[in-house]
């Protein structure tokens, strides 16, 4: 068949973007949403045309570098699929498809449909992690997990962090992601031990660069990792919970950690570019 | 006619010896810790460490090293580290936890590794990684991985590939986004605590060598385009393999050779380049434009059989050929595995059926995986259960439904077992360079078993390379790192921005992916399932011929100070055209056949992989051709003391 794409081209972070209008012919029902950009980058290479910029890699629904608007859907018209994984088989014969990035006021457009989602990165260095040092761990016997609790972690670890909760909110806010971490190691008994620091701190970072969440649930059907809207629920109870703790003056104040020293301050890569400034570049 | 053809194409080198301590390998590790040198905590912050590639190895060694109180930087080529290709392994990672009665031990796993990887692997590595496999599962479950679960609040297991045991941990069918995921929130806690520096979007382009040390990278910040110099006292690689060198691999798209083979370019040796796995179950191609070669778990070979018509060119549907037409040659072939033979077997039975012109699909290029049987045994309630999501995936991938008609199947390039020679420190022949997970050459011989690569990635990264890194750099107290204006870092930079203006510049007419797709034809044809001397020759000046063409009519649309993705991939095939000509030539070398290197003149007289253990119990490590010179091809010999050499055989 052939489509018609609209392509939203940007030259930089800066530069005024706007649609462009391509053809591709040839194209087989077989053929993924980044298939059809190699298609259309084959010809713009061989017309001597500058080719669409996108991310992407593993191709197989797992590593979540792709990420576009087709129509105005994140990953694409079918539900709960990567871009990779999405075929073009739903469309017809002259159809016109339209491409865009990520839209989010916290992933800025690098490049025609490259954006930068390292918010959601910043989120994690923030405190979506256990804190262990190598070889200081017990036997992994010695702490038995029930399997249910086992399973529902793997639930929310399962996100992909692939950015479309954001792009498909109307008010662009990462709740989806932060809640999936967040429940993922509450899930867990190696998770209790900094549970509530964690929320705390992971929520300060969400709320100072993302949009807010009024429980809309465009997310969920957007997450390929199949995300559930009540990772959202544990991540609030989680928070509340935190707060009480922090006001019974319960949580340990630490200060080697700059997230959690500074965090009335504002979040530490804001705080204190000298020291503990930006140490993630581009 | 052999020899004379070697002559022309490469010289041999001197043999290589003290790669490994000597002693007995069940306490050599341990030895070997208290033999290494140490850096006193307050001094740590006085050395620098490069580390490239976020993957599991890469974000194992940059975390701990960052956890030390090392200054570390970690660089990635992608926008975030948890995308590293680590991120895609399905099946699980293996270790000698004998959590269950089966008899299961460090040096069964030990041994299981050394003889699936036919011999050519080095004994004392691979007993490391079988002992430290245990620290892997219990640290991974510290920082929070969710392994499945018995009810009783156990760490679940499963057999895998063909082993007695039951030793593969699992995170359903993620376990490798899951181990990635938690090394990555390390790397990102150290990111967060000030302590560690990690640069995002940047390609390593070479390595800086200086008086005989590596002492920095040249990268490109992929964004801006700009090239600069980095240099520390020590550079770990941890950059994956190089299986997509073929086009349409099961690996990542940006998966790719340049930092391993600009470091071999630099000095470094290159051991087994033409040591790479052929996974039996991928999705053959189904049109034109499809990228890549999506893995289907290897489990489908439980309950599926595997057939081609019994004549070729047979065009008749599937569900019409009767049974008296069809041919279950691996059934047939090998009566007690059947259809669970490991990979490098199963891959070349289905070779040769495709040779003889009985692939079947509308390329010709499959074999069927039948489920028809085990749904009448078992139901298709069971079979959803068991495989619902895999049978889905083929069903978007290829609109049929494997249900009613059978799966077609097909060996795609997957893993490299070469990579970087090192030593028993995981540092390569140039002092300074370290080498983890598959970007390295050293534990899984000439065939990997299932669940090992997610093994010695870990390994490498959280439980050798801290260790190894302190005791290089140790000595060097006192020391800063070579500076930038260094003739050895401004001649590197100047090469890299030479390198990257002349392919903007040839000003042909042909994209980098057209090329890539016809090396990848070409290796697929000479270097792939089943090779020969041959077939390898001509394979080889093909590739030569092919990079000549690259070198006078590529196209490179865009400009060098920007996100030009058609510039990166440029570079990347560039750099694996002349990796595919040292495969050719290795394969080519390496007159015998072992694990997946398969050369046809090798075989048994029932086909199977015939060693030559007179000659080639040996890594080969490549030198680099000096100018206008030829490879030089040098020789680890290989002891086998507490596996003795025997054949394997699953007839």
């Amino acid at each position: 068949m052939r489509l018609i794409l609209e392509v939203w081209r940007q030259a930089d972070a800066t530069s005024p973007g706007r649609f462009e209008r391509y053809e591709v012919d040839g194209v087989t029902d077989e053929v993924s949403m980044l298939e059809l950009l190699d298609m259309l980058n084959a010809q713009l290479v061989a017309e001597g045309r500058e080719a669409v910029a996108f991310d992407h890699d593993c191709r197989e629904g797992i590593c979540g570098s792709c990420g576009l608007m087709v129509n105005g859907q994140p990953h694409g018209p079918q539900d709960y699929t990567p871009a990779c994984l999405q075929r073009v088989r739903t469309f017809s014969d002259g159809d016109v498809v339209t491409l865009e990035p990520w839209r989010a006021g916290a992933f800025p457009v690098v490049r025609d449909l490259v954006v930068d989602r390292s918010a959601l990165d910043r989120i994690i260095a923030s405190g979506g992690y256990i804190s262990t040092a190598t070889n200081a761990a017990p036997e992994a016997l010695t702490q038995p997990v029930n399997k249910h609790q086992a399973e529902a972690a793997m639930d929310h670890a399962a996100c992909i962090g692939c950015g479309a909760c954001v792009a498909a909110c109307p008010n662009g806010a990462a709740q989806l992601f932060t809640g999936a971490k967040v429940a993922h190691l509450a899930e867990l008994p190696q998770g209790q031990v900094e549970r509530y620091e964690r929320v705390r701190s992971v929520v300060a970072t969400m709320e100072s660069e993302f949009g807010s969440c009024t429980n809309y649930g465009e997310c969920v059907p957007a997450c390929p990792a199949g995300i559930e809207l009540d990772v959202i629920a544990h991540l609030n109870r989680d928070f509340r919970k935190a707060v009480v703790i922090e006001r019974r003056g319960e949580v340990p104040q630490r200060t080697d950690v700059p997230w959690l020293a500074r965090l009335r301050g504002g979040p530490w890569w804001q705080s204190d570019p000298g020291d503990a400034g930006d140490h993630t570049e581009r | 006619m052999l020899e004379a053809e070697l002559d022309r194409r490469r010289t041999v080198g001197p043999e290589i010896h003290d790669a490994a301590p000597t002693g007995d390998i069940r306490t050599m590790w341990e030895e070997h810790l208290l033999n290494l040198r140490l850096v006193n905590p307050a001094n740590r912050r006085r050395f620098k460490v490069i580390v490239v590639g976020t993957g599991l190895a890469g974000a194992g060694a940059a975390a701990t090293l960052s956890e030390l109180g090392y200054q570390v930087e970690a660089f990635t080529l992608h926008d975030a580290p948890r995308r590293a290709h680590s991120v895609a392994a399905q099946g699980g990672i293996n270790a000698a936890k004998a959590y269950k009665a089966d008899g299961d031990s460090v040096d069964r796993l030990f041994r299981d590794t050394v003889k699936g990887g036919d011999f050519r692997a080095r004994e004392a590595d691979v007993h490391r990684l079988s002992e430290m496999s245990v620290r892997v599962i219990d640290h991974m479950t510290a920082l929070g991985v969710p392994f499945a679960r018995e009810y009783g609040g156990q760490i679940a297991t499963r057999s895998f590939g063909g082993v007695q045991v039951s030793r593969t941990f699992y995170a359903r069918g993620q376990t490798g986004q899951q181990l990635q995921i938690a090394g990555s929130q390390q790397l990102l806690k150290e990111v967060g605590a000030g302590r560690l520096k990690l640069h995002t979007r940047q390609e390593m382009l070479d390595l800086i060598v200086a008086d005989g040390r590596a002492v920095g990278i040249v990268a490109r910040d992929m964004v801006t385009g700009d090239i600069v110099p980095h240099t520390a006292h020590a550079v770990v690689l941890a950059t994956g393999g190089y299986g997509n060198v073929y086009f349409k691999s099961t690996l990542a798209k940006s998966s790719n050779v340049t930092a391993t083979w600009r470091a071999h370019q630099r000095g470094a040796m290159f051991a087994n380049p033409c040591m790479i796995q052929f996974h039996p179950t991928s999705l053959p191609l189904t049109s034109e434009w499809q990228s890549k070669l999506t893995l289907m778990s290897e489990s489908l070979r439980n309950d599926g059989r595997v057939w081609v018509p019994r004549e070729p060119g047979d065009d008749r549907a599937p569900e019409d050929i009767p049974e008296e037409d069809r041919d279950y040659y691996l059934e047939r072939m090998y009566p007690s595995f059947g259809n669970l033979a490991p990979r490098d077997i199963s891959s070349r039975a289905a070779k040769i059926q495709l040779d003889a012109g009985k692939g079947v699909g509308p390329l010709r290029n499959g074999v069927y995986l039948d489920f028809r049987d085990a749904i009448a045994r078992l139901g298709r309630k069971t079979m959803e259960e068991r495989y619902g999501n895999l049978l889905e995936l083929y069903t978007d991938a290829t609109g049929e439904d494997p249900y009613t008609s059978p799966m077609r199947i097909a060996p795609g390039p997957h893993f490299a077992m070469g990579g970087l020679w090192t030593d028993y420190n995981q540092m390569s022949n140039l002092p300074g360079l370290f080498v983890g997970g598959e970007a390295s050459f050293n534990y899984h011989g000439a065939n990997r078993l299932g669940a090992n690569s997610l093994l010695s990635a870990s390994v490498d990264g959280w439980f050798v390379l801290p260790w190894t890194v302190a005791d290089y750099v140790a000595p060097l107290l006192g020391t800063d790192p070579v500076p930038h204006d260094h003739p050895a870092v401004t001649q590197a930079v100047a090469e890299a921005r030479g390198r990257v203006e002349h392919l903007l510049g040839i000003g042909g007419t042909t994209g980098p992916d057209v090329y890539h797709k016809q090396l990848g034809e070409l290796l697929t044809d000479h270097v792939g399932v089943e090779r020969h001397a041959e077939g390898l020759a001509k394979g080889a000046d093909a590739i030569k011929e092919l990079k000549d063409d690259f070198w006078s009519n590529l196209r490179v649309v865009g400009h060098g100070q920007q996100l030009n993705q058609e510039l990166e991939r440029a570079g990347r095939l560039a750099d694996y055209l002349e990796l595919a000509e040292l495969m050719a030539l290795d394969a080519l070398d390496r007159d015998e056949s072992a694990g997946a290197h398969f050369r046809s003149e090798h075989q048994t007289e029932d086909g199977e992989a015939l060693r030559d253990d007179e000659r080639w119990t040996s890594t080969s490590a490549w030198e680099a051709a000096p100018p206008d010179g030829v490879p030089i091809r040098r020789s680890e010999p290989l002891t086998f003391d507490a596996v003795p050499l025997a054949t394997r055989s699953y007839k």
